[in-house]
Formats: structure tokens, sequence, C-alpha cells
């Protein structure tokens, strides 16, 4: 195994837990704002909305972060830390996994509001509530637990994603190991063990999705 | 006729190629209840639908105490917060309790405190009998006891005048009855409804008037006596003819 120490394995996988932390919550939020768009009666939101997804959903995440340095930085000026390179090509990675995962989380939320019916809006909308409310109070906490499996697998492989992150110079798991295996020569043994280190990251987490979207299913 | 609270002018409706409301005028006075029948697909649900916007219409005007039905936006809001609207499939809030149901219009539409919307929401559900059942979830209630949180869920907002939607039509029959006293009881106080129904004897026992329906035209309007014993139309008869002689 050479030079691959605990402590260096640890710290990487703790930047990959990172980028998938602040990205998780960067695609959610964005998600949401775009689902709402997709779904509201105003018909230049929902094709801006269908246009986000369409863009993103279609453009490889390798590219995107590649545009983030070479594109945005270096070009455009576009620089979310001057004063570190290794801090800017993070941002960045979480800039451009949560734009690209919106997209996903978008169309799993629109799936979950598929599954909230008619005549819960419609009651909303009669008894007074605006567009804001009826969402926010009615429809999305009902579409959240109706998308709450295809939310998991979203976060799964966001999370598998953040491998990406490497092609622009974070030193996050798939980094380190590229690193490793370039200086020391490749194994099956620094295979496995960063296998295994995402398998530890995303198995339990499946399995709490799998058990939340049956708890928290909406009886109706 | 005391004071018009709901006014229609010549409302006309089309989904797609069908005609399904036909110069629309109608006028329901304060305290009036108001029944409508009519065979399916004559347009009852529609113009129930349409007196609050849920439903779109293309020409005419419709008035709610004298302010006409905004387009959209805060304004329609405002108006709808003003106008109960209870459906034939409950439309219970399925992620939310009883209580949280009752309380929700009240709180954010009327920015009502929550301590002062919950008193209110147990005294109606208290009224129409389902207060021991606050803390439930919608799915835990029989039909019947959904549709009178449904009903509780609507006086909660203080409306002018009530839409009933086939308020009954979904429920088993040993529950009609409960959902038709509740709702005899509000006309009896004094409430303005409009009641899209096939309850006959509700329509016999509440109603100030009943209008008849028939390929989207009001074809006759009379109290309710004279309507059953002794209607009009030829339309009128016919569709009596059908469900009275069982």
């Amino acid at each position: 195994m050479g030079d691959l120490s605990f402590a260096a394995v640890l710290s990487a996988f703790w930047l990959t837990i990172q980028l998938a932390l602040f990205s998780a919550v960067g695609a959610l939020v964005l998600g949401t704002i775009i689902a709402v768009m997709r779904v509201s009666p105003v018909r230049v939101l929902q094709m801006l909305g269908t246009w986000y997804v369409n863009t993103f959903r279609n453009t490889p995440l390798t590219l995107l972060m590649v545009f983030g340095i070479l594109g945005a930085t270096y070009t455009l000026g576009i620089n979310l830390a001057p004063s570190s390179i290794n801090d800017n090509n993070f941002r960045w990675a979480v800039v451009m996994l949560s734009v690209y995962h919106a997209a996903f989380v978008c169309e799993a939320l629109r799936s979950g509001v598929n599954t909230v019916p008619a005549g819960q809006a419609e009651a909303a909308r009669a008894m007074g509530l605006t567009f804001g409310q009826t969402m926010s109070q009615v429809i999305l906490p009902q579409a959240f637990r109706g998308a709450i499996a295809p939310l998991g697998s979203t976060l799964i492989a966001l999370i598998k994603n953040t491998t990406v992150a490497a092609v622009i110079g974070n030193q996050e798991a798939a980094g380190l190991m590229s690193e490793t295996v370039e200086n020391q020569g490749s194994s099956i043994g620094i295979f496995l063990i960063f296998a295994l280190g995402f398998v530890i990251l995303t198995l339990p987490l499946g399995l709490l999705f799998t058990s939340m979207s049956r708890r928290l299913v909406v009886k109706r | 006729m005391t004071e018009p609270l709901v006014v229609l002018k010549g409302v006309n409706k089309h989904f797609g190629d069908l005609h399904v409301l036909k110069d629309i005028d109608l006028t329901i006075g304060k305290g009036e209840v108001v029944v409508v029948i009519g065979p399916s697909g004559s347009g009852k649900s529609t113009l129930c639908r349409t007196i609050n916007r849920l439903e779109t219409f293309e020409s005419g005007s419709i008035e709610i105490d004298g302010k006409p039905l905004p387009e959209e936006g805060k304004a329609l809001a405002a108006l709808r917060a003003d106008v109960g609207m209870v459906f034939q499939s409950f439309n219970l809030f399925a992620h939310k309790t009883i209580l949280e149901n009752v309380t929700l219009g009240p709180i954010k539409a009327r920015g009502v405190k929550k301590a002062d919307a919950e008193k209110r929401a147990m005294e109606l559900l208290e009224r129409v009998g389902v207060a021991h059942q606050a803390q439930k979830y919608p799915a835990q209630l029989s039909g019947g006891q959904q549709q009178r949180v449904a009903i509780a869920r609507s006086l909660a907002m203080d409306p002018k005048v009530m839409l009933f939607d086939e308020p009954t039509s979904a429920l088993d029959p040993e529950m009609i009855n409960e959902v038709l006293d509740v709702m005899t009881s509000l006309a009896k106080s004094g409430m303005t409804m409009v009641v899209v129904t096939h309850e006959m004897g509700f329509a016999r026992r509440a109603a100030n008037r009943v209008v008849f329906m028939a390929d989207g035209q009001i074809v006759e309007e009379a109290a309710p006596e004279t309507f059953f014993t002794n209607p009009t139309s030829d339309r009128a008869k016919d569709f009596l003819g059908k469900i009275l002689t069982h």
C-alpha cells in the first residue's frame, strides 16, 4: 500500500462529504425553485424551468466542472476565492454539482407533485390561499413525501458524482486515488479501499431513504 | 328576495367544442339556499365551480357582494376567502391533522393568531360533531366525518356564501344523512348556500329555491314544492319522472 495513509484517505473522504453536503443543499434549494417554476401557471417561468432542466440534465458534469475553471474563472474572470486556488476549485465544484443535480431534483419533485391529487390544490385555492401558500403549505410537503425515493437516488448519484470534482484539482477521494495510482502504480487494494469508502457513504443512505419513503408516505 | 349577494349575468363557458354554460343568469340573495339539480353533464357542477373561479368563463359577469370576480392574483385569493367551498371528494389536506385542516385558512389567508384559530376550530368541529377526532389525519376518518370536517374548514373562514359541489355523492348511504343534517342546520342558521346535489329530500326540506339545469342552461327556477309537484318544462318533468318513480 506504500504511502497511502489512513489519515490521507480520511481527509480525502472528508472533502468528498463536504462537497456532497454543500451541493446537496444547493441542489435541493435550486431544484425546488425550478420545480415550482415548472408547475406555476406563468408560461414564461414554465419555459425557463423547462429550458433549465433540458440544458443541465443533458450537459456532461465534467464539461460543467471544466467550464467552472477554464471558462468562468480564467476567461470570464469569475473567481470565487481569489486568495486560494483550492477554495476556488472547491466552490466551483459545489456550484456545478448543485446546478447539475438541481435538474434531477426538479424532475424528482415534479413526479412527487403528480402524486398529489388535483383536489388538494383546488381546496387550498378555494379557501383563499395564494399560489405561494398553496405550494408551501399543501403541495410541496406532500410532493416531497411522495418523491423521497427518487430524491434519495439523486442524492446517492450526487455523492458518487463528487468524484468528477477531481478533474478541476479537488483532492477528494477520486483525486487522492488517481494521485496514489500515479505515484505507486495501480493495485486492486487501492481500488477496493476507495470503493469501500463510497459504499460506506451511500449504502446506509439508500436504506434510510427506502425506510423513510415507506414511513412518510401520505395516507389517502 | 333579500339583497342580492351573488349575481351571474350572461355567463358563457366552453370545454373545447362543448358549450357547458349557456347565458346563465342567476341571482342569489343573502341568506338564501339555492339547490341546483339536473342530469349529469348539465353543467351544474361547472356553474358551482365558476362562482369562485375554479373554472374560468369566457363572457358575462359574476359579482359577489357587489364586487366583480377578480381574474387572478391576490385579489382573487381574497375573494375566495369569502366564498366557502365543499367538494364531492372532501379534499381535506392529507398531510395535516383535522385541526390543522381547519386552522390553515384562518392563519394563512386571514392572519388570525394560531391560538385563536384553534379555539374557533374546536368550536366548529364540536358543532359538526367531530371534535374528538381533532388530532387524527383525514385518512383515519370515515367519509361522512371527513365531509363534516370539510364543512367546518369552510366555516372557519366566516364565508359570505358557501358552495357545495355534490357533497354527498361520494358517501356511503348511511353517511349521507349525517352530512345533510349539518347542512340543514347551516341553512336554518341563515347561511347563504348554493348546493349542487341529487338529494331531493334535502332540496324540499332546506331550499328556498330550486334551479333546474339541463344542457348548460337554466331551464326552470321555482320554490321546491312548486318545482317537485308541478314542474312546467318538459325537460324537468322527464327528469323528475325518472328519479321520483323509484
